[in-house]
């Protein structure tokens, strides 16, 4: 016999199912990814710290869990939800069942779930904190729990998943010339983006969120990843205060996610948080300079106010579905920053171009240090 | 990118007639690319030869030819139109083949027309299958090895390099016809013999096995400016072997990782750049080892497709309507999402269901034949749930195949099911379900079928259920988890061993109803404004939010059934009267609502109705919409015999049936009932009656008098009619024919040999009768009249004949009460007027009517059935003295499918065969015959070499025919006896040996090409055996086989004009304009 499982949100509705994953309790943000593949780089995705992530795609587990495609070390997300979860994977790559996976990771997880009707009404009244439980089935007392969870806004949560202490990372590598030395700020780093650096010949350090500008500087970075992360960027405030002196470095900086969003406050700017997200892999984003439109996978609650930036911070990229900005760069610094993530993990690898547009930024400012 | 201003006409090419392997999906993509150039402000001028097609409807393009798709016809169109530019991607192969063809005899270049969509060197990487190769490694990508050859002696080395089996492939072929699977070196031999003669190219492509591999498909878009999106990753449930169109498929792709997916589609995109497809979409298939994950590239489709209509139907993405916009300069970014109006184009769909594609096959007609890479599939239903296991439920339930769902064959033992589990088949997942029942396990099943066993095990998870629910008889929370997992009521009723109808109030009782959700290609994401649903066991559907409903307020609602899968005696013309219906009820004001679920159509397309439901069409799917919809009523008549099947059930439980009335129904299709009408009418019938028993049916075929027409009643397309000539034919049928009817009753009728059959299609309100058209079949009574070219007017009947026809089809349809359309089939034999039967519905023939006389038939019943009468429809005058009389003519000619079936004998008979039809128009019959068999692909030859073989009963017409063949001058060819029948009459032929003869015989003559026509006529009861061998060979070599003695006279009047002159070419529009009733 399956064990119950209920999950309420904070306007009331509760939704029953079945556990799928570890028996518990917890609390989150709930938020759904559209992705229709990719559960298992979303469930390691740092990002998702604080959040309970329902799939849109009704049918999840179908390919279980492979030993290539973990995004960090473990899952760091609160809660899981899902329309099916497959028991019974089949792939060459699996080498486990994704209930197994929760399970092990310790992640409750409820199946059985309209899904669908959860999405609309996020789409509705925008995120909501949610509780997910398989020992509590009270409806009351697990709306109760759920409208005493924090909130997103206002908690670093990026200090929670960063990195202990700084490493390197070499899988991937491959010779491609001179190396460059990249330092990754770890806010949440997904290996997708350290791959991606490693595969254009990259050296790279991790260092953890704490670190300062003279620690990181200190190691001779040719250039400066600001990775993505989890939650609110103005908690993270003091990240911030070492970016602005990073930038006066003049080094290259290249920002993803929540490293575009910290970019876009040191650069004097504010961030607002979006109705319910983005959260999937199918998000059409028009470079402007080129006006070619890239299908992007996105993974965000906030968002970089356009309006509130200094003018010499131009719009590169937009999202063709609400307007809203995908991208900067600055017009005398070597620094530009996206809102999506460029390595995908799970979705199309249409913007792995901008890894390249970093390498080529530090091999010029490697030559010509003054020129941008 | 704005629109190209440098174009101002386009025309598009269609794609004929329906062909197994080009079914109506060609009609929905054409449909969207002509409305969306016109919405452009392009003129648009089209061409296609299938009438059947809502396409060529004359208000769709501003000028509308039905003419053959060959290059002769094409530069006529061109002369005389003029366009700028040519959309060829949107018909299909055919229309590929025609624009490569056009521009090789420099047609093209002469008239200065551009390719839009996809140029010509894009077309010969894609299709010619050496160039692809090359292209596909210069860009670093995996196949399968292969070789070209060209000759049969080439096969040996070719198999040494390869081993076996080998993967046989003919160039520039549609639905992958003249291809094969070969395991031995004979049988490569004679396949690769087979595919170079469908090649019109003579190359032959060889391939590595991947037999048993996984097989997916991408269906992608790229525009100008190399944005490149993908719509819908779909995944074959039958593995790599089966030709895509006759597996199970699934969307999105099921069992691939995120990572493994995103590899596919980087290369997808490489190979759009590589091969060029600019602006439009394309279809890619791959196919990946399931132990290694190599992953390689089959084949690309650089155009619309079967695959693609699916992917749009599946995820509400409009993909030839963005084709079309994409080739005339836009880029995807400049294109609204239809759905949700407010995103663009310019993204990949995220659905939050499951689609499942399966194939309905036509074996009954041709027998069981195994399935490989040469398609074989007459139709597809398609099915939404929000499980793998809930679609593949509903679109098994939906293929109306005479099982009630997901059922299973055997027992048998365990080595049979071992074989059938090895064996493509179109029972094969029915196989899947026996061994499951029998203790298989998943694994072994997966090995002995090559199927994932992923699928298996989902499989595996309904028939445990299955258990479940027989010990939890009337156990409400069972009922709930059996309607998730996508069981009918009728399963689980037999499962509960009690009544479907007990079922469904014990499930309605507990509030156990569908949900019905949005397909919205964004997962929910955004607001969708489309109402375009699916049913499923959930909580809550998205009606509920109120989409579709205020638009509805104040205005009627009609709910319109479909006709479902597409098969023999069921096909687009069914779907064309379901669109008219749409049409009329919009301009009626009202509200229409569709309720189909075969992903080809244009009904199926969410612009067609006001709301669209992608549904099986069955009792309880149908019902439950009704129960939510509450409409005014149900529109029964134009979906042919699906929706009236459901006629009885749906007004026994209370719905409203618009026009006809079951009564009406009952008094034409209830034999007695019928005999009764005509007896009072004084309309006479061939003598008939009804036989239960084997002795019954004696005793009737002794009273009647042989030969007799034998059917079982309710039947579609002539299913399993014969003609018998006596008691142990008689006897063997009944044993066969008891089998294939789920009514115990037999018609027996006497059969008119050499009568001529009339078909007549007629609009009713209760008062007036308006007689849309008369046509006279070409061949005698006895071929089926779907089969038979026919023609419209008719063109040997007399006045007096003509009259009485229409007497008694006004009779008869008031007397019957009909109310909207009615079609009747009379015999005429010598000079007396005979019924064979009436269906108080939409037949086969009413868009041929439509577009022959210019008169929107379907419309105008959907109009009466709403309660406009039909004086004010139509003038009053035009009414009373229909049929309207033409000064032109219009053939309409069948096209069969037997080049499909290896060794069926290719002759027409009582029992339909046919997949589609095409028309010829011109100012005379012999004309339209001209064009009606070139546009079918059977063009007459102007001279050469005739075979002439007929039966005694044809030999007088056939000195006839044979004196006007040596008058134009061809060279006659006999067997003996009718040499000796010719020379005695005068007639010079040259004598060539019957098969066992000697040789060289006739079978060698046609191979050897030295003939252009054939005429042969089966005589009596069996075709002898050199008969077939005559008719076989000419299908295979293409060589133009008239099998009766009708068409043999009406080709020969053909022959004589094309020899004349030169054939012209006209609009339709330019048609209607000579009749009165248009010319105001």
């Amino acid at each position: 016999m399956k064990t119950t499982a209920l999950l309420v949100l904070e306007d009331g509705s509760a939704w029953k199912g079945q556990a799928c994953g570890a028996e518990g309790e917890t609390l989150g943000e709930m938020v759904f990814n559209t992705s229709m593949t990719g559960y298992q780089e979303v469930l390691t995705d740092p990002s998702y710290k604080g959040q309970i992530v329902a799939m849109t795609y009704p049918m999840i587990g179908n390919y279980g869990i492979t030993a290539a495609d973990h995004e960090s070390r473990k899952p760091f997300l609160s809660g899981f939800v899902t329309r099916e979860l497959c028991r019974r994977p089949s792939n060459w790559q699996s080498v486990e069942a994704l209930d197994f996976f929760l399970q092990k990771h310790g992640i409750v997880a409820i199946e059985g779930v309209d899904t669908r009707a959860l999405t609309l009404r996020l789409r509705e009244k925008g995120a909501l904190r949610a509780a997910l439980s398989t020992i509590d089935l009270d409806p009351k007392s697990l709306l109760r729990k759920a409208r005493q969870a924090a909130p997103m806004t206002g908690q670093d949560l990026a200090s929670q998943v960063t990195c202990a202490q700084s490493f390197r990372w070499t899988e991937g590598y491959r010779e491609t010339g001179a190396p460059l030395h990249v330092v990754v700020y770890d806010f949440g780093v997904k290996f997708g983006i350290l791959r991606c650096l490693a595969a254009i010949g990259c050296h790279i350090t991790v260092v953890p969120a704490g670190t300062t500008a003279e620690e990181a500087l200190a190691l001779k970075p040719d250039g400066l990843l600001l990775s993505n992360g989890p939650g609110d960027p103005q908690p993270v405030g003091y990240a911030v205060e070492q970016l602005k002196r990073l930038l006066d470095s003049r080094k290259p900086v290249f920002g993803i996610c929540l490293g575009h969003q910290l970019l876009g406050l040191a650069l004097g700017g504010k961030t607002f948080k979006l109705k319910f997200g983005h959260h999937g892999a199918n998000h059409p984003v028009m470079e402007l300079s080129t006006r070619r439109v890239e299908i992007t996978s996105q993974n965000h609650g906030f968002c970089v106010d356009l309006a509130s930036l200094p003018k010499e911070v131009k719009t590169t990229h937009v999202n063709l579905n609400d307007g809203t900005s995908e991208g900067l760069a600055h017009a005398q610094l070597p620094v530009f920053s996206v809102q999506y993530h460029p390595e995908a993990c799970a979705g199309p690898h249409d913007s792995r171009y901008l890894f390249d547009r970093f390498r080529d930024l530090m091999i010029t400012r490697r030559q010509s240090p003054t020129r941008i | 990118m704005p629109k190209r201003t440098d174009i101002h006409k386009i025309l598009i090419i269609g794609s004929g007639s329906i062909v197994i392997g080009q079914g109506c999906e060609f009609d929905y993509s054409g449909t969207q690319g002509v409305k969306a150039l016109r919405d452009e402000g392009y003129e648009v001028v089209l061409v296609n030869s299938n009438p059947a097609t809502i396409m060529t409807d004359p208000e769709l393009a501003d000028r509308t030819y039905i003419e053959p798709l060959t290059t002769q016809y094409l530069e006529r169109i061109l002369e005389r139109e003029r366009p700028q530019a040519l959309l060829p991607t949107l018909g299909g192969q055919t229309a590929l083949n025609l624009t490569v063809a056009a521009a090789e005899k420099g047609i093209l270049e002469k008239y200065g027309v551009e390719v839009l969509g996809a140029n010509l060197d894009t077309i010969r990487k894609a299709e010619d299958r050496q160039l692809f190769k090359q292209t596909m490694q210069a860009i670093g990508l995996d196949l399968p090895r292969s070789l070209v050859v060209t000759d049969v002696s080439e096969t040996r080395q070719a198999s040494r390099e390869l081993g076996f089996p080998v993967i046989v492939r003919a160039s520039f072929t549609l639905g992958g016809s003249g291809g094969g699977i070969a395991y031995h070196l004979d049988e490569l031999r004679q396949k690769v013999h087979t595919a170079l003669e469908a090649s019109p190219v003579k190359k032959v492509l060889l391939e590595e096995s991947v037999l048993g591999w996984k097989e997916f498909e991408l269906e992608v878009m790229r525009d100008r400016k190399d944005n490149f999106v993908v719509v819908c990753p779909i995944e074959n449930l039958d593995p790599m072997g089966v030709h895509t169109g006759d597996s199970i498929t699934v969307a999105p792709a099921q069992t691939l990782s995120d990572a493994q997916y995103q590899q596919m589609r980087d290369q997808a995109k490489k190979i759009v750049s590589a091969v060029g497809v600019e602006t439009g979409g394309c279809n890619i298939q791959f196919a990946v080892n399931p132990r290694t994950g190599r992953l390689t590239v089959i084949e690309i489709n650089p155009r619309v497709s079967r695959s693609s209509a699916l992917a749009s139907k599946a995820t509400g993405f409009p993909i030839a309507k963005i084709a079309a916009r994409l080739a005339v300069g836009y880029t995807l970014d400049e294109i609204r999402n239809d759905i949700t109006k407010a995103t663009p184009a310019c993204f990949e769909p995220s659905i939050d269901y499951v689609v499942t594609k399966a194939p309905r096959f036509a074996f009954e007609k041709f027998g069981e034949f195994p399935l490989d890479t040469a398609m074989k599939s007459v139709g597809e239903v398609m099915a939404i749930g929000r499980t793998f296991k809930e679609s593949f439920q509903k679109a098994l339930r939906g293929l109306e195949n005479g099982k009630a769902g997901f059922e299973a064959e055997g027992p048998a033992s365990r080595e049979t099911l071992v074989k059938r589990l090895a064996l493509p088949s179109s029972s094969r997942v029915y196989w899947v379900k026996a061994a499951l029942l029998q203790g298989m396990t998943t694994e072994e099943i997966a090995e002995s079928s090559a199927i994932d066993p992923w699928f298996i095990d989902q499989m595996k998870q309904l028939v445990d259920f299955e258990k479940v629910l027989k010990e939890n008889k009337r156990d409400v929370e069972t009922l709930r988890d059996a309607k998730r997992l996508g069981f009918s009521d009728a399963q689980i009723g037999a499962l509960w061993e009690m009544p479907t109808a007990a079922v469904r109030r014990l499930r309605v009782g507990a509030g156990l109803r569908p949900a019905y959700k949005l397909i919205d290609t964004c997962a929910g994401e955004f607001e969708s404004r489309t109402p375009y649903f699916y049913s499923t066991y959930e909580e809550t559907g998205d009606l509920s939010s109120g989409v579709g409903s205020a638009r509805a307020r104040g205005r009627k609602k009609v709910v319109i059934l479909g006709s479902g899968p597409n098969r023999i005696g069921q096909g687009i013309e069914f779907d064309y009267c379901c669109v008219q219906a749409a049409k009329a009820l919009a301009e009626l004001g009202h509200e229409s609502i569709m309720v189909n679920c075969n992903p080809e159509t244009v009904s199926t397309d969410y612009d067609t109705s006001d709301r669209l439901y992608f549904e099986p069409l069955t009792f309880e799917d149908v019902l439950e919409i009704i129960d939510r919809e509450k409409p005014q009523g149900v529109i029964v008549q134009f979906g042919g015999q699906t929706p009236l099947n459901l006629v009885a059930p749906l007004a026994k439980a209370g719905v409203k049936i618009l026009g006809s009335q079951p009564r009406s129904i009952d008094m034409a299709e209830d034999r007695r009932l019928f005999g009764a009408a005509l007896s009072k009418l004084g309309i006479p019938a061939p003598e008939n009656g009804i036989a239960r028993t084997h002795k019954q049916a004696l005793a009737l075929a002794k009273r009647i008098g042989y030969p007799v027409m034998i059917r079982p009643s309710y039947v579609l397309g002539g299913r399993a009619m014969e003609i018998v000539y006596d008691d142990d034919s008689l006897v063997d049928y009944m044993d066969r024919a008891l089998k294939a009817s789920q009514h115990p009753s037999l018609l027996v009728d006497r059969f008119l040999s050499d009568a001529t059959e009339i078909d007549v299609d007629a609009v009713c309100d209760g008062r007036d009768v308006f007689i849309a058209g008369i046509m006279e079949h070409i061949e005698e009574a006895g071929i089926h009249s779907g089969d038979s070219a026919c023609t419209l007017p008719p063109h040997s009947l007399t006045p007096a004949t003509l009259e009485t026809l229409a007497k008694y089809t006004r009779k008869l349809a008031l007397h019957l009460k009909v109310l909207g359309l009615i079609n009747i089939q009379f015999a005429v034999k010598d000079g007396a007027v005979y019924i064979l039967e009436a269906n108080p519905r939409a037949s086969r023939t009413v868009p041929f009517v439509s577009k022959a006389t210019g008169i929107p038939v379907a419309r105008l019943a959907t109009s009466v059935m709403m309660g406009r009468p039909l004086r004010r429809l139509l003038p009053a005058k035009l009414v009373k003295n229909s049929p309207l009389s033409l000064p032109y003519t219009a053939t309409k000619e069948a096209v069969l499918p037997f080049i499909k079936f290896p060794g069926i004998d290719p002759r027409l008979g009582p029992e339909m065969k046919s997949t589609g039809e095409v028309m010829g128009i011109d100012a005379d019959f012999p004309r339209s015959f001209a064009k009606s068999q070139d546009a079918s692909g059977m063009a007459l030859p102007e001279g050469g070499s005739v075979f002439i073989s007929v039966r005694d009963e044809d030999k007088g017409e056939m000195l006839q025919i044979a004196r006007s063949l040596r008058q134009m001058g061809f060279s006659l060819v006999a067997t003996r006896n009718t040499h000796e029948f010719l020379a005695r009459h005068g007639i010079e032929a040259a004598r060539v040996a019957k098969i066992g003869e000697g040789k060289p015989d006739v079978v060698d003559l046609l191979k050897q090409k030295n003939l252009s026509l054939v005429i042969n006529t089966p005589s009596g009861k069996r075709s002898r055996a050199d008969g077939y061998a005559i008719r076989r060979t000419a299908l295979e070599l293409n060589i133009p086989c008239i099998t009766n003695i009708n068409s043999g006279q009406a080709a020969v009047h053909a022959i004589a004009v094309l020899r004349e002159a030169r054939m012209s070419v006209k609009p339709i529009q330019d048609y209607y304009r000579q009749l009165p009733v248009f010319s105001k």
